[in-house]
């Protein structure tokens, strides 16, 4: 099977600055890509480039197989929702949705079928003879979608749709998003800084920082196996631990010796760590730290640490701990009894530990 | 090969006005320019001369008063429409019921051609049958407004006319920029006990100064410019008493059939114009692609 | 304690009542100022020769003839003819309406380019096209009356059309810029997605929105153009004057007695489309004088 989408050696320049650099991406049908990364990244860029609405410096772009270097968006074959979402002001709803049908010369009977059906699994009917500017927030985006939904498209391409959404409607937007791409069977391509919403809707991520490609890999992959500190960072919520620490050898596996305030170094004993270097950087998540009477596995360390701070946050409490210099986050049950100051037994679960290299950052397990 | 071409199509569509500007504005400035060099009398000459057209100019004697009358005109019209239209402006601020009305009444004159407004006011300014007599006919024997047909006080007149025209514009542009002051920083000022008058000179009036210098750089160029208003009023006269460049250079041009004088005249206030313009236009682009 | 208070709120009200009529007084006294030109040309082109003669500049008329009016209209001197100002203002009517659209087109489709389809140059051709706003006209008037004649449109009204739209593309172009600039630049990709090309985009979905920002153009278009005098002056000859050069003829006309009521009945006539406009669409006008200097 032809991939859907494949990228190669794409690079984009405005100018003499370089936004986009060999960036290679390949997906089939029916998956959901999201462009995840901090602002100026160059996801819009890259989802641009994929749109054709920008032209690329070197690389190519197929799509279903076709070299898309010289054609124009409208040949393309996709559909684009954006972050305003672009409505046209002074048409209704219906005519922004047929709009595009209009430009191709379809005619008025199919316009009005392909509209009807549209507006069915969206649930806009009521809307149609509305202008943009009396619809709320959620409903634009609905008529957006719409207009994408009735080109048919091979792909379909969202630029940070929910960013002008308020917290609540982001999230319900979100799942009619997932499920309109379940029963669809449809291929989205989806920009967003957001990486709660990359984890939750995506089949595959592609992870951006100044414009080169960090990582690509399923939620879970980029989540468990970070591929550099930036991803291990950047991914999850609250963010990864991260800690520098020496490195020890010894009969049962790698000891880390973590530098922390109280004066005695943190030993944590990882049995599966093999061939590290003498000074590494630890990433471990807060799910992994528990307090000693719940953890359990194989390759678990418990030992005391000092608590700074509790936070308690509803279904779970985060408790800091100062490790290395920084705040470490341990997540806890919201039932503990975890107090600022006090000390407590905590079970590290070495077996999701991450290494990093301290001076490039990549990954070394 | 098609997508190419279709790319171009935002150049082709400005082509022909960035054409018609730059043969019609730059184009032409460059012709009058080259002219101005030139012995031209009757007909246009192109073999360079020299500045003695400048010289000759600034040799006449209807040139020195045409220029004295520039800046002495210009100076007035500029301060005094400033002066009136903020005070206008404040007077307005003061949430007057009737603002629209009186807004209204105020700007209306900018809606009037120049040859009207002139032509309005020398009726007005009539020595024999407008105020001066009016005046005079409600018992005062002895009051002579007859600036019109004096040579000293006649370029006073236009000041008068002018102002009237362009001071409700002025009051327009202040009223916009003293509304645009947030208001929190004026509560606060309350708060602190700052009396009105205090809180207009010493917070409102500075944080205005792009509004003032706009509102400089359109009457500086009213002021430039003024022809109409001088032909209507007192078509120059009298005698040359009300001479300003612009006269000067129709007259020149249209009149006297001496293009050399017309050119180097027209290139004067060009150059007088550019003075102006230019800084402002230059730091408005660019504070503009800063904030971008 | 209270009593103090009581008379010193008191005396504060007092004094800011007081203001409170000062300023309304200056306010209305102002209003006066700007009102009595008007109020003294309408007054004196209903009065007869006599009665202005002998009467005074304020008072109202004793008898209302509109016989000023009618001269002025159909038999004041202009020059050598004789025709009253009718012609004269057909003439500006069919000068200013084709300038007027033509320069608001042109200047709607060079703003949609400038704002919308960025590429390098545009904004230097925009500087240009806006520094060609504050020229004196006089620097162009010689060459432009001889390239008029060289075309064979010297002192004709397609030659004062010509004129006016080349120099009304500026602050026509700048206008439309500046309104096109804040709108979205994904409202365009969106549409070029849909399949639209440039004039499609232009036609469908730029001009819709552009209502207000077309009203306010023709509006200042329209004021300029009509008042306009140099232009006027310079490229017309006796048939194809506007109506502004033959205003000032008529005033200026040396030829027998000064019919005071007749040059103020001529001078409303030639002011009325433009004040006609104001009235009834003053703030769109209101906008368009400050759209350039106060937003920039």
């Amino acid at each position: 099977m032809t991939p859907i989408l494949q990228i190669q050696a794409l690079n984009k320049n405005f100018g003499t600055l370089q936004i986009l650099k060999n960036v290679n991406v390949e997906i089939e049908s029916g998956d959901f890509l999201v462009l995840v990364g901090p602002s100026g990244c160059g996801k819009s860029t890259l989802l641009n480039c994929i749109a054709g609405l920008e032209p690329v410096t070197s690389g190519q772009i197929a799509i279903d197989g076709r070299n898309m270097n010289e054609i124009s968006p409208k040949d393309r074959d996709i559909a684009m929702v954006f972050q305003s979402y672009a409505l046209y002001p002074t048409m209704s709803v219906a005519k922004n949705i047929t709009f595009g049908m209009k430009v191709r010369g379809i005619d008025k009977q199919t316009q009005q079928e392909k509209l009807a059906e549209v507006s069915r699994q969206l649930q806009i009917e009521p809307l149609l003879n509305r202008r943009p500017a009396q619809l709320s927030g959620g409903q634009r985006q609905r008529v957006a979608m719409g207009r994408a939904l009735v080109r048919d498209p091979k792909l379909f391409l969202f630029d940070e749709p929910l960013s002008n959404l308020d917290a609540k409607l982001r999230v319900e937007m979100r799942n009619e998003i997932k499920k309109l791409h379940h029963n669809l069977n449809a291929t989205m391509v989806y920009v967003t800084h957001d990486q709660i919403e990359a984890m939750t809707l995506a089949t595959k991520i592609v992870v951006l920082k100044d414009g080169l490609v960090q990582q690509i890999g399923t939620p879970a992959e980029i989540y468990l196996r970070p591929a550099n500190l930036f991803v291990a960072d950047f991914m999850g919520s609250p963010a990864m631990n991260l800690v520098t620490a020496q490195t020890r050898k010894n009969g049962r596996g790698t000891e880390l010796v973590i530098e922390r305030p109280s004066g005695e170094p943190l030993r944590l004993l990882d049995k599966k760590a093999r061939n590290l270097p003498d000074r590494v950087v630890l990433g471990i998540r807060p799910e992994d730290i528990t307090e000693a009477a719940f953890g359990s596995g194989k390759n678990v360390h418990i030992t005391a640490c000092d608590v700074d701070v509790v936070e308690p946050a509803g279904a779970d409490t985060f408790v800091l701990l100062s490790l290395s210099g920084k705040e470490v986050t341990a997540r806890l049950k919201a039932e503990t009894r975890a107090a600022a100051g006090e000390s407590m037994d905590f079970a590290f679960n070495m077996e999701k530990a991450s290494y990093f290299d301290v001076e490039s950052g990549e990954r070394i397990n | 090969m098609l997508e190419r071409l279709e790319r171009q199509i935002p150049k082709f569509v400005l082509a022909p006005s960035f054409a018609a500007i730059l043969v019609f504005v730059y184009g032409f400035i460059v012709w009058t320019g080259w002219v101005s060099l030139t012995k031209s009398k009757l007909m246009p000459r192109y073999e360079i001369e020299g500045i003695t057209q400048y010289q000759r100019l600034f040799a006449s004697p209807r040139w020195d008063t045409a220029l004295e009358n520039l800046f002495v005109f210009g100076g007035l019209f500029i301060v005094l429409s400033m002066l009136l239209g903020l005070l206008l402006a404040i007077l307005l601020d003061q949430k007057i019921r009737t603002e629209g009305v009186l807004r209204t009444i105020y700007l209306y004159p900018m809606a009037l051609s120049l040859i009207v407004t002139g032509t309005a006011w020398r009726w007005f300014l009539n020595p024999g049958l407008g105020i001066e007599a009016t005046v005079r006919k409600w018992g005062f024997e002895d009051f002579t407004f007859d600036w019109l047909v004096n040579p000293d006080m006649a370029i006073y007149t236009i000041v008068i006319a002018a102002v009237w025209q362009a001071s409700g514009f002025v009051m327009a542009l202040f009223l916009a920029g003293l509304r645009s002051v947030e208001d929190e920083i004026i509560r606060a000022a309350q708060v602190d006990g700052i009396p009105l008058w205090r809180i207009y000179v010493s917070i409102i009036i500075p944080s205005m100064a792009p509004v003032f210098l706009s509102a400089f750089i359109v009457l500086a160029h009213l002021a430039i410019k003024s022809f109409d208003l001088v032909i209507a009023l007192t078509g120059g006269g009298p005698g040359y008493a009300t001479d300003l460049p612009a006269t000067y250079m129709y007259s020149m041009a249209f009149s006297r059939g001496n293009i050399g004088q017309a050119a180097s005249s027209a290139m004067v206030m060009m150059a007088v114009i550019f003075a102006i313009v230019v800084p402002y236009l230059y730091s408005e682009l660019r504070s503009r692609n800063d904030a971008r | 304690m209270m009593q103090g208070d009581l008379a010193s709120t008191a005396s504060t009200q007092i004094t800011r009542l007081a203001l409170r009529w000062l300023l309304y007084l200056l306010l209305v006294l102002f209003a006066l100022y700007y009102l009595a030109p008007l109020f003294v040309m309408v007054t004196t082109s209903l009065k007869s020769l006599e009665e202005i003669k002998t009467g005074s500049l304020v008072s109202l008329p004793r008898e209302v003839t509109f016989d000023a009016w009618g001269t002025a209209w159909s038999a004041a001197c202009s020059g050598i003819k004789c025709e009253g100002l009718k012609p004269y203002f057909w003439n500006s009517i069919v000068m200013a309406v084709p300038a007027v659209l033509i320069s608001t087109f042109l200047g709607a489709i060079n703003g949609y380019v400038i704002a919308q389809w960025r590429f390098r140059g545009a904004n230097l051709i925009f500087s240009l096209m806006l520094f060609g706003c504050f020229i004196p006209f006089q620097v162009v008037l010689l060459p432009m009356a001889r390239l008029l004649g060289l075309m064979g449109l010297a002192g004709s009204i397609p030659g004062l059309i010509f004129v006016h739209v080349v120099y009304g593309l500026g602050f026509t172009t700048l206008f439309f810029r500046n309104y096109y600039v804040s709108i979205s630049p994904e409202l365009m990709r969106a549409a070029k997605i849909d399949g639209a090309g440039f004039f499609r985009i232009f036609w469908s979905v730029f001009l819709p929105l552009s209502v207000p920002i077309i009203v306010v153009t023709i509006i200042w278009q329209f004021t300029q153009i009509w008042n306009d005098f140099l232009f006027g002056v310079s490229f017309s000859q006796a048939g194809t004057q506007p109506i502004t050069v033959a205003l000032n003829n008529i005033v200026n006309s040396t030829t027998g007695v000064k019919e005071y009521n007749v040059d103020m009945a001529a001078a409303i006539i030639a002011a009325l489309p433009t004040l006609i406009v104001y009235v009834v669409a003053g703030k769109y006008f209101i906008r368009g004088l400050t759209a350039g200097s106060v937003k920039g």
